[in-house]
């Protein structure tokens, strides 16, 4: 009796070895789409959630965030014309603390400007994917929330908050400036109460946006997680 | 039994003169598939037609057709002319000319992608262009249905209505600016 | 021991005072660039929230050791440029480490700092990083000559290598100053600074629009905030090593203040008012009528 107890005891163990050692498998990524030569140069491991601060800590960091937004200088659709005005005399978005950045590393808003083609949605998770969170995304435009006159396309996408996060949209077609910066204003206020962890949501539900994004985007050609 | 535009299509070939469509510098001139490439290399060695302004399809469905268009331009008469070429729509295949314009082979690219026409030995013309890893029928074939693809692809968003746009300019927000309409 | 002790508060404050002064003027100087374009331009502290900002960020990657050296290299040279330049003459807090033979070591920290960052940027594997470090070295070269030949003038005309000296040989009055006894090594120097401070005709090194700014691409958060604080200690560094070395030091630390701003705003009018140079047409410049006047400034003092 005693026996047959340890044995099963022991079984339990390997198995659970077992299990522990497919769960690592799991948590590795494929990379499929890449070529094997290539494997070595990217990532395999799994984003994880990163916690916020505690307390009045968090709430500083969240004010300086709010303070210093920079665009990602990335315009994926018509709605990118609506950017270059706001850095002008007119709109001067430097008032509030917005500056555009030439590279996804170092930028921390993403505007989705407009329709978004099968190509460019590609473009967009990678450049995503490489910027360092928190970051935010801004949904320009009607086509951003349901696809605006480009509904029935067969090359553009409907909704992108099925695909990345979303924490602001602007609606129009196109909308003005001034309701870019509103977006704007509304994005820091969002910061400032610590509601926008786009990042930690796409991190939380990576399976299911990785299965959207890999539904439509057929040649998947790049690895599952940019760094 | 030849439809119409068929009809036009045969007397015009035997004209062989280019046909006025109306519109001052503009011309259009019918030519059969397997004459096309000479007499486009013609016109740009000897008539001066030395710009392709651009190259095109339209799917003829009900004739199961695809008509071609090849735009050149004249700069010494400032004179446009679109050859239009009728290919069957089974297997389309039409010889390139990339070696007329190399950008020809651009559109020849495209052509290949958006209508599933082959020109074979145009450099890349089985490259994606934009529709990168597409597998159904080329979506510029008319029997391809673009609604029902992106309903079923995309997510689309419940609550969407459509409005018919004079009716709803009045009854919303401007009812005298519908009125002139 | 307690001697020791004191330099060591004195360097600490010393070098607080910079990096806020710095980042301070960078602020400023961002709205005086607005206001010449009609803007109201960012807040005077933005620098200190953009580097607050980058230092909050959650994740930050690497790649490899050399990458995480970079920043600290950059970094090590906007100190070590800061640390033997003495600030304020005669002040024992802002004498720094100063000593006879200082200004080459300074002139060598400012070559420095690029090397190192060319290194970082070089492991981060972007291609447009080793394209702008390129550039940076390139344009960075072509100044340093009308730069060490107007610094050459003037160690001949003091017979002297501190920068201490330099300066205490200009006091007694606005006309003791190297700008006015010796203008034409001022002007090789001040044209020479342009390309150091990297404004508008000689931004190609930094381009945001061909190569996303340059060296830094890969760089993010903390290690770009580690850039953004070297960059004001960096800038204030130059700026006081350009006073002392032709406009005459300064006794205090107001003057150091005004003298510094009156520099700085010298660059940020050009940088406002011309176009940007190609890197060959900006090397070509450098070698050309700056290196001349640098020349002649030289056989000037050795005659």
């Amino acid at each position: 009796m005693k026996e047959s107890n340890m044995d099963g005891l022991q079984t339990t163990a390997t198995e659970t070895e077992q299990q522990l050692e497919d769960m690592a498998k799991e948590m590795r990524l494929a990379n499929d789409g890449l070529l094997e030569q290539d494997k070595g140069y990217f990532c395999d491991v799994r984003p994880h959630r990163v916690e916020p601060y505690k307390g009045i800590m968090e709430s500083f960091a969240n004010w300086a965030r709010s303070q210093s937004l920079w665009i990602l200088g990335f315009g994926t659709g018509c709605g990118a014309i609506e950017l270059r005005p706001l850095m002008t005399s007119r709109f001067d978005m430097y008032r509030y603390g917005i500056q555009a950045r030439p590279t996804p590393r170092q930028s921390c808003v993403f505007i989705i400007g407009g329709y978004a083609s099968v190509k460019t949605l590609k473009r967009i998770v990678r450049s995503y994917e490489q910027m360092q969170g928190p970051k935010f995304v801004l949904g320009l435009g009607s086509c951003t929330v349901n696809g605006g006159m480009y509904w029935d396309s067969y090359n553009t996408i409907n909704r992108i908050d099925q695909y990345i996060p979303v924490d602001v949209y602007i609606a129009g077609c196109m909308p003005r400036p001034e309701a870019l910066l509103g977006g704007f204003i509304k994005l820091k206020q969002m910061i400032r109460e610590g509601k926008c962890e786009g990042m930690n949501k796409y991190i939380d539900d990576f399976d299911w946006y990785k299965a959207n994004q890999k539904q439509i985007i057929h040649d998947w050609n790049m690895p599952d997680y940019n760094w | 039994m030849a439809t119409e535009r068929q009809e036009r299509t045969i007397q015009e070939v035997k004209d062989s003169d280019p046909v006025c469509d109306g519109q001052a510098g503009l011309k259009f001139v019918h030519v059969g598939a397997d004459q096309a490439v000479a007499y486009i290399t013609r016109l740009r060695d000897v008539q001066g037609y030395t710009h392709l302004v651009f190259f095109t399809a339209i799917d003829y469905i009900e004739d199961s057709i695809f008509r071609l268009t090849y735009m050149v331009h004249n700069y010494a008469s400032r004179q446009d002319l679109g050859v239009q070429v009728d290919i069957p729509r089974q297997g389309a295949t039409m010889e390139s000319i990339h070696h007329l314009w190399p950008h020809a082979a651009t559109y020849q690219r495209e052509l290949k992608e958006m209508f599933g026409i082959d020109f074979p030995g145009s450099p890349g013309v089985d490259d994606s262009f934009i529709l990168e890893g597409w597998t159904g029928i080329p979506p510029m074939r008319r029997e391809f249905d673009t609604k029902l693809y992106s309903e079923q692809t995309y997510f689309p968003r419940p609550g969407r209505v459509t409005h018919d746009t004079a009716a709803y300019m009045k009854e919303k927000l401007y009812p005298s600016e519908a009125e002139t309409w | 021991m307690n001697e020791i002790m004191t330099k060591a508060w004195y360097t600490l404050i010393s070098l607080f005072v910079i990096t806020n002064y710095g980042l301070l003027l960078g602020g400023t100087m961002a709205r005086v660039r607005a206001k010449v374009q009609g803007r109201i331009g960012q807040p005077v502290w933005q620098p200190y929230i953009d580097i607050l900002k980058n230092n909050f960020k959650r994740t930050g990657i690497y790649h490899g050791v050399m990458f995480y050296l970079g920043p600290v290299f950059r970094l090590a040279g906007g100190l070590g440029t800061y640390l033997f330049i003495p600030a304020v003459y005669g002040s024992l807090v802002f004498s720094n480490f100063s000593f006879s033979g200082d200004l080459l070591l300074v002139m060598y920290f400012i070559f420095f700092g690029q090397l190192g960052m060319a290194l970082g940027a070089g492991q981060s594997g972007h291609p447009y990083s080793p394209l702008g470090v390129s550039r940076g070295l390139a344009q960075m070269t072509a100044f340093e000559v009308p730069f060490a030949l107007s610094v050459i003038a003037i160690a001949s005309q003091y017979q002297t290598l501190s920068i201490t000296e330099i300066v205490a040989a200009q006091q007694g009055g606005i006309l003791n100053w190297v700008a006015f006894t010796n203008p034409l090594a001022m002007v090789a120097g001040m044209i020479s600074f342009l390309g150091m401070s990297m404004g508008n005709p000689f931004s190609v090194v930094i381009a945001p629009q061909e190569i996303p700014i340059g060296p830094p691409t890969e760089m993010q958060s903390s290690f770009l905030g580690m850039l953004q604080t070297n960059r004001a200690i960096f800038n204030g560094a130059k700026l006081v090593l350009f006073m002392n070395l032709y406009f005459g030091g300064a006794t205090n630390i107001g003057v150091m203040v005004i003298k510094t701003f009156l520099i700085y705003l010298y660059t940020v009018i050009v940088d406002a008012s011309f176009p940007r140079f190609r890197t060959d047409q900006s090397i070509r410049f450098f070698l050309g009528i700056p290196a001349l006047i640098g020349i002649a400034a030289v056989v000037l003092q050795m005659l």
